[in-house]
């Protein structure tokens, strides 16, 4: 055995992940492969097993049923070994405020083998005017960049980000998404969880979407849920007057919009401009749409109402009746 | 870097972190030596009988056990709080997230809080001695004193991560944590000296808990009365007890 376990195979690897927190199952057997050096997104609506899955993979939680291989490692039994290759960043977690940026980071440099010198850790989140600020002077998106800074500090081989943009502003976003990038120029690999369709889009190099505990699907972003292959629809405007071939028109829409799904659009296209140049008429606004991922996303994790909801929508008014009554006896 | 540097390095960043929050710092020192003062202007012109034969000033009283109160607050109240409120912001999941081992990062906290409760200890002294013309140990004394103290605080600092694992919340835990050890810090004289005409109950409820025997141990170093083991081996006893009982039930991540 010359080369340890870790360095060949994919960076994880999950079979029929389980876990379930009493009565309620939030993890019900996730496979998932994510090779080394891609970016892969767990895309999913809070509660869809995201965290929970993640948690277990950086050691935080124990599964029920299933293999997990991170690294090589399971997170389960070779913790400590692991912890040393692998950076974090949680959803939300605290930082001592009353230390500065860059002892924060050289503290944490402290606790790995072979840590990143702490300025060039600054540097690539970009926080070098921020350097010797105290953390609690930080605003929340340059306290999200030292989270990452810390998880970078240790040179890990992996990364995980939870949520790293949310409650960000649009800047803030873009600002991490920047930061995220560049650790994939650094050859890293990074598992993101994330509820933000442009954020899967803009990052990754896979996605996958998880619902009710379930991989519901997976590919890039371009391709997922058969994206690429779905029909695409045609918009746009006609002057007043003008009828273009029968089999390319529909009536308006409530915006004044023609739109259509045409059998092949390269041809209804060609048809639909052609006549349109012919017969001197304006097309405003023609456009070609795609279905978005967040489209394919909305279908893909909008489940038909089980039980769960039933009994969710059938609790909510019964719920607040009895406060209610608390409320009024208080008062 | 190998243990000792880690843990000499993390009681460095503790420290730091320690000073530059004034409120919490300034009321850690504050509060001993502002309970000396009032204490001794309200009571301070009698005497205290501790044993049939043993009578001392009550000023001289009160150095001694503002002294176990400094060291309590520093050990107990502090680390229990501030466990309690870095578990909540998720500081302690952050850390458990990285290589390094729990121990070093509790041992640090302990040995930090101890480092307090020296300085607490000393600064306490030296104000009842200019002061009140309290004792200082020399000596023998000022070893079994020293050895009591650090007992004491180790003891102290596990029975506070001991409460903080069962805290469930940061906001809960100054209630909490006070609830838990102010009304054991009058049932053993801390604040009231206990008269030899004492309720059998509260002397009862002294003899078992640690308070007592640690204000004990160090009354023996600032008022020369004698010095028993047998209270260093109850305070270590519960120490130890608390230390299992963290082990066991410690939580790294909010409870609730």
């Amino acid at each position: 055995m010359a080369q340890p376990a870790q360095e060949r195979g994919a960076a994880i690897e999950v079979r029929g992940l389980t876990k379930s927190y009493g009565a309620v199952h939030a993890v019900r057997g996730v496979d998932l492969t994510v090779e080394r050096g891609q970016i892969f997104a767990l895309l999913g609506p809070n509660g869809a097993g995201k965290t929970t899955t993640v948690e277990i993979l950086e050691g935080y939680r124990s599964r029920d049923g299933g293999t997990v291989k991170v690294l090589g490692y399971d997170p389960a039994r070779q913790r400590q070994r692991l912890k040393r290759q692998i950076g974090i960043v949680l959803q939300s977690s605290g930082i001592d405020r009353y230390l500065t940026v860059a002892e924060t980071i050289a503290m944490y440099a402290g606790f790995y083998p072979q840590p990143r010198p702490v300025d060039e850790v600054i540097g690539l989140v970009g926080l070098e005017a921020k350097r010797d600020a105290r953390v609690l002077k930080l605003s929340g998106g340059q306290q999200r960049r030292l989270d990452v800074a810390i998880a970078l500090v240790g040179n890990p081989d992996l990364l995980f980000l939870d949520e790293p943009t949310t409650g960000f502003d649009p800047s803030a976003r873009h600002e991490a998404w920047e930061v995220i990038r560049n650790l994939a120029a650094l050859g890293k690999t990074v598992l993101l969880t994330t509820h933000y369709m442009d954020e899967a889009q803009y990052l990754a190099d896979r996605v996958a979407v998880i619902s009710n505990g379930l991989i519901v699907a997976e590919g890039s972003p371009a391709t997922i849920g058969n994206r690429e292959r779905a029909r695409a629809r045609i918009r746009y405007r006609l002057t007043h007057g003008a009828v273009p071939p029968a089999d390319l028109t529909a009536p308006p829409g409530p915006d004044g919009l023609t739109e259509l799904v045409p059998d092949d659009l390269t041809t209804a296209l060609h048809r639909l401009t052609g006549w349109a140049l012919e017969q001197h008429v304006d097309l405003t606004g023609l456009e070609v749409i795609r279905p978005s991922l967040e489209d394919v996303y909305l279908e893909l994790t909008d489940s038909p109402p089980g039980p769960a909801s039933t009994a969710l929508t059938s609790t909510a008014p019964a719920s607040t009746g009895p406060a209610r009554r608390k409320g009024r006896r208080r008062s | 870097m190998n243990g000792a540097a880690l843990t000499i390095s993390q009681v460095r960043y503790a420290n730091k972190a320690f000073w530059r929050n004034p409120a919490s710092a300034f009321f850690t020192f504050a509060f001993p030596l502002m309970f000396l003062v009032i204490f001794t202007a309200l009571l301070g012109h009698g005497t205290v009988r501790i044993s049939a034969t043993k009578v001392v000033n009550t000023s001289t009283y009160y150095v001694a056990a503002m002294a176990s109160f400094a060291v309590i607050s520093a050990c107990y109240t502090n680390i229990a709080i501030s466990v309690s409120f870095q578990r909540d912001t998720g500081v302690l999941k952050r850390m458990n997230g990285t290589p390094l081992p729990s121990s070093i990062f509790l041992g640090a906290r302990m040995v930090h809080a101890l480092f307090v409760a020296i300085v607490l200890v000393v600064i306490t002294a030296a104000f009842g001695r200019v002061l009140y013309s309290a004792a200082i140990p020399t000596g023998v004394t000022l070893l079994r004193f020293l050895v009591m103290l650090v007992v004491g605080a180790a003891s102290f600092c596990a029975l506070g991560f001991a409460i903080a694992s069962v805290i469930p919340n940061a906001d809960a835990s100054p209630a909490i944590v006070n609830a838990s050890i102010l009304p054991l810090l009058f049932l053993s004289g801390i604040f009231i000296p206990l008269g030899s005409d004492a309720p059998a109950w509260i002397v009862w409820i002294a003899r078992i808990f640690p308070v007592r025997h640690f204000a004990e141990g160090m009354q023996a170093g600032f008022l020369g009365t004698p010095f028993h083991w047998t209270d260093v081996l109850v305070v270590a006893a519960w120490g130890l007890g608390g230390l299992l009982f963290a082990v066991r039930f410690f939580s790294w991540e909010p409870r609730s």
